[in-house]
Formats: structure tokens, sequence, C-alpha cells
């Protein structure tokens, strides 16, 4: 199972985008029982492609919320393939891919 | 520099060559780790964008609660009827207040949301690029932590 949802609809040309990515996004500034600093872990970065051309791509903070969400709207039709990917500070990538309805 | 050491120097450039050319292109945009750690919002525009000179613009919508009961999630949301470049958005009192920047290339709507983390009551300002200059609009958000309702 891949860590990324999601939906995607097309109305009047116009492709609606959702999305949600399961991820912790540690701040770094949260402790742990025994009062140590938490590691920092973010997603940095997501990429989103129809049919291989970007669409959108946006850098997050660590100040974005634990499992974070992304909405989002581009020029486009039924069909399209969309795929979203991420990566986090820790090197690490995920992606899924959907069909626009 | 003798014969021999030119040669070998040439042959480790040709192979560090190789093995760049060989890396699969890297898909994502180069993180701009120096804005994201500002502590002001005047520093990390800087950073961002070489600039801080803003203006306020009508033609930017930021929908946020009033009041966020729940500090850790709060929705925000950036519509503009400006050909936008980019959108980003900064939380003031935050420890590092930008938290988020969109590249938008043409044919994507100027259209952000996303739910962010926000430490305490601030203000929040969405900042988008258009045609290399900076437009603003800011709201202020109440932060009531632990749920009590304040």
């Amino acid at each position: 199972m891949s860590t990324i949802r999601i939906k995607a609809k097309e109305r009047n040309g116009l492709v609606s985008v959702k999305s949600l990515m399961k991820h912790p996004m540690e701040t770094g500034l949260r402790k742990d029982k025994s009062g140590k600093k938490i590691p920092e872990h973010w997603i940095q970065d997501v990429v989103a492609e129809a049919n291989g051309n970007r669409v959108f791509s946006v850098a997050f903070n660590t100040s974005i919320s634990k499992d974070p969400y992304l909405a989002f709207a581009y020029t486009g039709k039924k069909g399209d393939v969309l795929r979203i990917s991420w990566k986090d500070s820790a090197g690490k990538t995920d992606s899924a891919e959907t069909m626009v309805k | 520099m003798d014969r021999r050491s030119v040669i070998k120097a040439a042959g480790i450039f040709t192979a560090a060559a190789t093995a760049f050319l060989a890396m699969p292109r890297w898909a994502f945009a180069a993180y701009s780790q120096k804005a994201f750690k500002q502590k002001a919002s005047i520093d990390a525009l800087q950073n961002l964008y070489g600039s801080s000179a803003t203006t306020v613009s009508d033609k930017i919508t930021l929908k946020a609660p009033d009041i966020a009961e729940n500090g850790a999630v709060v929705p925000l949301e950036v519509i503009t009827d400006l050909k936008a470049d980019s959108i980003a958005i900064l939380i003031e009192k935050n420890p590092s207040p930008l938290a988020i920047k969109a590249d938008i290339p043409s044919g994507t709507q100027g259209l952000l949301k996303t739910r962010c983390r926000m430490g305490k009551t601030t203000n929040v300002m969405a900042v988008v690029e258009s045609g290399g200059k900076l437009y603003t609009a800011s709201k202020e958000v109440k932060v009531t932590i632990g749920g009590c309702g304040g």
C-alpha cells in the first residue's frame, strides 16, 4: 500500500486533486517521555505530474500537520494519469498513481 | 604536473562525470532549506524570493478559521485570480514562519489547500508571486491549545 491517497475529478476542463499522505511529520521540537527531543523527520518536497508533465510542486516545512493534506486544481481531462510523489528529510520517497475521473 | 598525473586526473574526472550523468534525473526541486529555517517572516521572504517588498492585494483570498481549537491541524486555503507563479504561506509567530511554498506552472489554478500547525495566536500571511512581484493577504487566527475553549 502506498502512503499516498489521491482523488482526482474532472469538471469543465478543470481537474480537482485532493491528496492525503501518511507521514509522522516530526518537527524536531517535540520531546518523548524521557525528555529527549524526537529528531525532525518531515516531507520536504511533493511533486504532481499529469501524463508525465509537472502540474504542481510544493515544498513543506515542519509546520505542516501530521499526515499532510494537499489540494490543488489544474487544466486537464478525464483519463489523465496523475502521479504524486514525495521525498522526506531522511531521503525516503514514495509515489502513487491514479486515473482522473 | 607530469604527464602521468595529468592522465590520471583526467581519468578520475571522466569517471566522475559519467557517474553524474548516469544518476537518475531527480524530479524534485532544490529544497530551499535556508528560507524554511528562518525565524522571521521578512528573512524567510528575502531568502525565498530575494525580496521582501510586498503589496496587499484584494485578488487573494485566504481562508482560515477565526478560532482554531486544535493548533496541530488548522485548515488553510489560498485562492487567487492573479496569474500566480508560486504561492507561499507564512505563519508569523511559528518557530519558523514559512510553512509551505507551491510552484504553479501555467495551466494550474492559483489554488492551494493544506493543513498547518500553529503554536499560538498568530497572523497568517498568504504570499502570491505574480510577474516577479509579491502580493499578500493576511488573517489572524486565534489558537486555543488544550481544547478548553479559551
